[in-house]
């Protein structure tokens, strides 16, 4: 299908995209989510934002503590990058699994953040490695822990003229991966967990288990507190409500959480 | 409500008004009448329109026409020569067998482009997982691989 009837304008500062945004405008980004729903009709913008001509918001460096990723990045890039594969490799596993060779040529790694979908892989993954997003409005620039900036489906604490301009990885010798299970290569993830396991104990994080990627805290907690894997398995959907849909039951969800979250877990201590 | 924008397709710059909100798919196959690059599924799922824009294979049907302004786009019509000399996947294809209705054709061949771009070396294995957003309804995947193969041992000769 068509989208609907649209203005269209790219910004070429962060600054003119904050103004378009606050204006009403909603930001288009790699646009690998946001215009199929457009062409489906589940979303009619009335007006979009490109932020695709906004050179400060495309690549990967690093400070002495975090990488720093422009939320414009593509994930082709991310899961090449030997700075995320040194630092966070279940954020490199993550991007280099999404969609297809095509979408990772155009979806960002802010876009898929700010877009909010319940089966999105990068969310939980950077949840698990302990990453924040830096997001810029009217008011100036905050940092949300990305922990805290899902609320819901498709849903963020954003406000209203914010935008997404970064994401910030802390750099750690954490042994880490992401294991997911999709029907086809092209599907969403049904489910999909990411682990962390380093000095400072265990972190992990799953997507597709409930209206927003979650913590498994008491996968973790049985970990850190000196507990077996086994143990920590048969708790890990401990607090988790999956919900039931045509990608399985929520039975099969809570197996699934545990087949992965042992998966990830060993390829994690392997690496 | 119509927007001036200049897409350089195949090599020759194309200057056309478009509304905002027409796709690339669209403005290729009905403005510039382009129709080798082929709509599929409609969800970004099946690879049917796979172009290029600035040498990255890409879904056309999930990008907006107005944001390849000022781009390079290379679409199946791109990929002979100009003297008719079929381009290395074509002829491979050809010879293969690596279609059966044709209706994925152009997206794998374009996909396929990207990958031997990509990854010139590609193993079969690696082939196969990076043809993922390229769905075949005949399921000639076989032949497809063989092609693929056969490009790009062809491409690293010459």
């Amino acid at each position: 299908m068509i989208p609907s009837t649209l203005e269209y304008t790219k910004a070429s500062s962060i600054d003119e995209a904050v103004a378009a945004v606050a204006a009403g405008a909603v930001p288009l980004s790699g646009g690998q989510s946001l215009m199929p729903m457009m062409r489906l009709r589940l979303a009619a913008p009335h007006a979009i934002v490109d932020l695709s001509g906004i050179p400060e918001l495309v690549g990967i460096c690093e400070d002495e503590d975090e990488i720093a990723v422009g939320a414009m990045t593509i994930h082709r890039e991310i899961a090449a990058s030997e700075l995320i594969r040194a630092h966070a490799g279940l954020v490199a596993d993550a991007a280099g699994g999404i969609g297809s060779p095509q979408v990772r040529n155009r979806g960002t790694i802010g876009g898929s953040l700010g877009h909010a979908d319940p089966h999105s892989d990068m969310p939980a993954t950077l949840i698990a490695a302990g990453a924040s997003v830096i997001a810029k409005g009217p008011n100036g620039e905050r940092r949300i822990l990305a922990e805290d900036l899902i609320t819901t489906y498709l849903t963020t604490t954003l406000e209203p003229g914010e935008i997404i301009t970064q994401v910030r990885i802390p750099k750690s010798d954490d042994h880490s991966a992401y294991a997911k299970f999709h029907r086809r290569a092209i599907d969403w993830t049904v489910v999909g967990v990411g682990v962390c396991i380093g000095d400072n104990g265990v972190r992990a994080a799953a997507t597709g288990v409930a209206d927003k990627p979650v913590r498994l805290s008491a996968f973790e907690a049985v970990l850190n507190g000196g507990g077996s894997l086994d143990d920590a398995i048969a708790k890990v959907a401990e607090g988790i409500e999956p919900h039931a849909g045509l990608d399985g039951s929520v039975e099969y969800k809570k197996h699934l959480l545990g087949v992965l979250a042992r998966k990830a877990h060993g390829e994690a201590s392997s690496r | 409500m119509g927007e001036t924008i200049t897409v350089t397709v195949n090599g020759t710059a194309h200057t056309a008004e478009v509304e905002p909100r027409t796709l690339l798919v669209h403005f290729l196959r009905e403005q510039l009448n382009l129709t080798g690059t082929h709509i599929g599924c409609d969800t970004s799922t099946c690879g049917c329109c796979t172009v290029h824009v600035d040498g990255d294979a890409v879904l056309s049907c999930s990008t907006l026409a107005i944001q390849c302004d000022g781009r390079e786009v290379r679409t199946v019509e791109g990929l002979q020569s100009e003297d008719g000399t079929l381009h290395p996947i074509q002829q491979a294809f050809h010879e293969n067998h690596g279609l059966q209705c044709g209706y994925c054709t152009p997206g794998m061949m374009m996909a396929a482009v990207g990958i031997i771009e990509q990854q010139p070396n590609a193993t079969d294995d690696e082939i196969r997982a990076a043809l993922e957003g390229n769905l075949c309804r005949c399921t000639g995947y076989q032949n497809i691989v063989a092609s693929i193969r056969a490009a790009a041992d062809q491409m690293a000769r010459s």
